[in-house]
């Protein structure tokens, strides 16, 4: 570790993980109730446990950007963080804030949590990915500022990188458009139409900012491949992940009751996003085959080619499969949906994260790369995870495709339930590989117990 | 990636991308904003309506189904679920759902709602269902 104030990471890594484990739990009950539709019902009904995963997930996602960001601009900028004691109590606050709106989600009737949290004044509960009480909200607002302050400051005190500038714009973006949570108006059509400016413009726009500095700044580091070779192919990846992303927004409203021609912006536009992320995939990939030094953490150079590979497919791939207007007209909110939103999460931010853990956690430790036991156990959590993921979507496009066929395509289409019925061993395949992916995650948390003293060498 | 093109180069493409698209992206949303009264039926909105949306929204509705196939996947679209049903359909329904559930089955919870709530939900689900919103779902099933 080059500076003392990145060590402040290490707790943002830790709660990370942690929130990763519940979310997967929680998938795993909701698999079930696909299947078995009364269990644990009324005590956990779906939408609960739906919450719960969802918003588990925007945290840990939340959580690893900000550890990221504190372990890399220290070093970026070549300067301590700006106040250590900030980044510390705003994990606090974060990690406070996130388990009391679980406690919520599980132990009261959501109505009674928007009646005990002042939903009434200011209504923005309810929609979907944006539960969250107002405090909630809230507090978020306050350690996005508090750790924006923290790290701008640390920046414009040192060096100031393209790797740190794209990554500050990400992770600004990210706290502007999150105020669109706040607007809810009664007007359900506007209401759906700037709920995108914050789900939208978050995970296909400037989160991937935030993604590509990640890989870049971990890729200088492990394959010691020049920073301007590296940087320059990261303005070209967020110049066409931007140009097609921000129109690309016109995906979401060809059905929500605005006007026809998004039906050929959001076509056009979504369909060059793919290419961001198959840049990036050759990014990655020629990096590190013109890598100029063996870094000893392999299992980090793994994450950070599999992100690329992962993202391409989830994101880019299954983003296309159901992006133009006349497909979408049949797949839209389908399991087609539920498969592209699994493999694209997975690919692009859980990957990233990983990635970054995987390089900065063993530094954090004290040394350069975690014993080749642990490496293995964690490069064998990487495929089966992956593997994992990769099958669940499988199983779910299968899904999707014959609820299409059934629901919406057929002359005689059936009602929803009866269709579901019909497609049930593909819901029980998934959760099969659900469990398969928690024993790759177990086998991850795992991994950091193994053998961590023995090479210490580097 | 060699050669001719350098760094500043592919920076200054990056700022000026971003702010042209981003540009067209709020010239558009402007554009969609003059519009949008002829196809929102926003004239429509009653006190009820917007009664029947904060229903919708305090008891996570969005948690199990879709509204214009944007949701979870767990249960019905209701976007037009008034015209599969019709609103005493749609009104018994909710109303008649077991407590503990129906064994076995994707159960709805009861949510013990007065009749004055159920007929503002079910103003804001015929609202939802009047909106243009260019002939989706294909067909009544949702």
């Amino acid at each position: 570790m080059q500076y003392k104030s990145q060590a402040v990471a290490k707790p943002y890594f830790i709660a990370a993980i942690g929130l990763f484990v519940a979310q997967i739990l929680f998938g795993l009950i909701l698999g079930l109730q696909y299947v078995i539709g009364d269990f644990l019902f009324p005590a956990i009904p779906f939408n609960v446990a739906r919450m719960v995963h969802t918003n588990a997930l925007i945290v840990w996602l939340l959580m690893g950007f900000m550890g990221g960001a504190y372990y890399m601009i220290p070093e970026e900028a070549e300067t301590e963080l700006a106040s250590p004691k900030l980044a510390i109590a705003t994990f606090w606050i974060f990690l406070v804030a996130a388990a009391l709106t679980v406690v919520g989600y599980l132990t009261v009737p959501y109505a009674t949590l928007a009646e005990m949290t002042g939903n009434n004044l200011l209504e923005t509960m309810g929609r979907e990915f944006l539960e969250q009480p107002l405090p909630t909200k809230v507090g978020i607002v306050i350690v996005a500022l508090a750790f924006l302050f923290n790290i701008t400051l640390t920046v414009l005190k040192g060096k100031k990188t393209s790797i740190s500038i794209v990554l500050l714009l990400g992770l600004w973006g990210l706290a502007v458009f999150f105020l669109f949570s706040f607007y809810n108006p009664v007007n359900v059509v506007l209401d759906k139409f700037f709920w995108w400016w914050t789900v939208h413009l978050w995970v296909e726009g400037v989160w991937e900012l935030i993604l590509g500095a990640f890989l870049a700044f971990v890729l200088i580091k492990t394959t010691g491949v020049d920073r301007e070779v590296i940087e320059k192919w990261l303005y070209v990846i967020v110049t066409l992940t931007l140009i097609t992303g921000i129109i690309g927004t016109g995906h979401h409203y060809f059905w929500i009751g605005t006007p026809e021609y998004w039906q050929w912006w959001g076509s056009i536009f979504s369909a060059l996003e793919p290419i961001p992320f198959f840049a990036m995939t050759v990014f990655a990939f020629n990096m590190v085959n013109r890598r100029r030094r063996e870094h000893p953490n392999k299992a980090a150079v793994l994450w950070a080619l599999g992100t690329g590979v992962m993202a391409f497919l989830g994101a880019g791939i299954w983003g296309f499969l159901h992006t133009l207007a006349p497909v979408n007209y049949y797949t839209h909110g389908t399991q087609i949906t539920a498969a592209h939103g699994h493999m694209s999460f997975y690919g692009a931010y859980v990957m990233v994260n990983l990635t970054m853990i995987s390089y900065a956690m063993p530094i954090l430790r004290g040394r350069a790369a975690n014993s080749n036991k642990s490496q293995v156990m964690e490069m064998w959590s990487f495929w089966l995870m992956t593997v994992s993921i990769v099958f669940i979507t499988l199983f779910l496009t299968a899904a999707g495709i014959l609820q299409v066929w059934l629901q919406r395509a057929s002359d005689t289409p059936l009602p929803f339930m009866v269709a579901q019925d019909k497609i049930a061993l593909f819901y029980w395949m998934r959760e099969w590989t659900g469990v398969a992916f928690l024993v790759g995650l177990l086998i991850y948390v795992a991994s950091f117990f193994v053998g961590g003293k023995e090479e210490q060498s580097a | 990636m060699s050669g001719a093109f350098t760094k500043s180069m592919a920076r200054n493409i990056f700022y000026g991308g971003t702010v042209f698209f981003f540009l067209l992206f709020l010239a558009l949303s402007f554009d969609t904003h003059s519009q949008l009264p002829k196809r929102d039926m926003r004239a429509n909105i009653t006190p009820q309506i917007a009664e029947g949306k904060k229903l919708w929204e305090v008891n996570d509705c969005i948690g199990c189904h879709t509204l214009m196939g944007e949701g979870a996947y767990f249960a019905p679209e209701l976007g037009n679920v008034v015209a599969r049903y019709g609103d005493e359909g749609v009104k018994a329904f909710i109303k008649s759902r077991p407590k503990e559930g129906i064994p076995g089955r994707r159960s709805m919870p009861q949510f013990n709602f007065t009749d004055e709530q159920l007929d503002a939900i079910v103003a804001f689900l015929r609202h939802v269902n009047s909106i243009n919103d260019a002939n989706w779902p294909p067909n009544v099933q949702g």
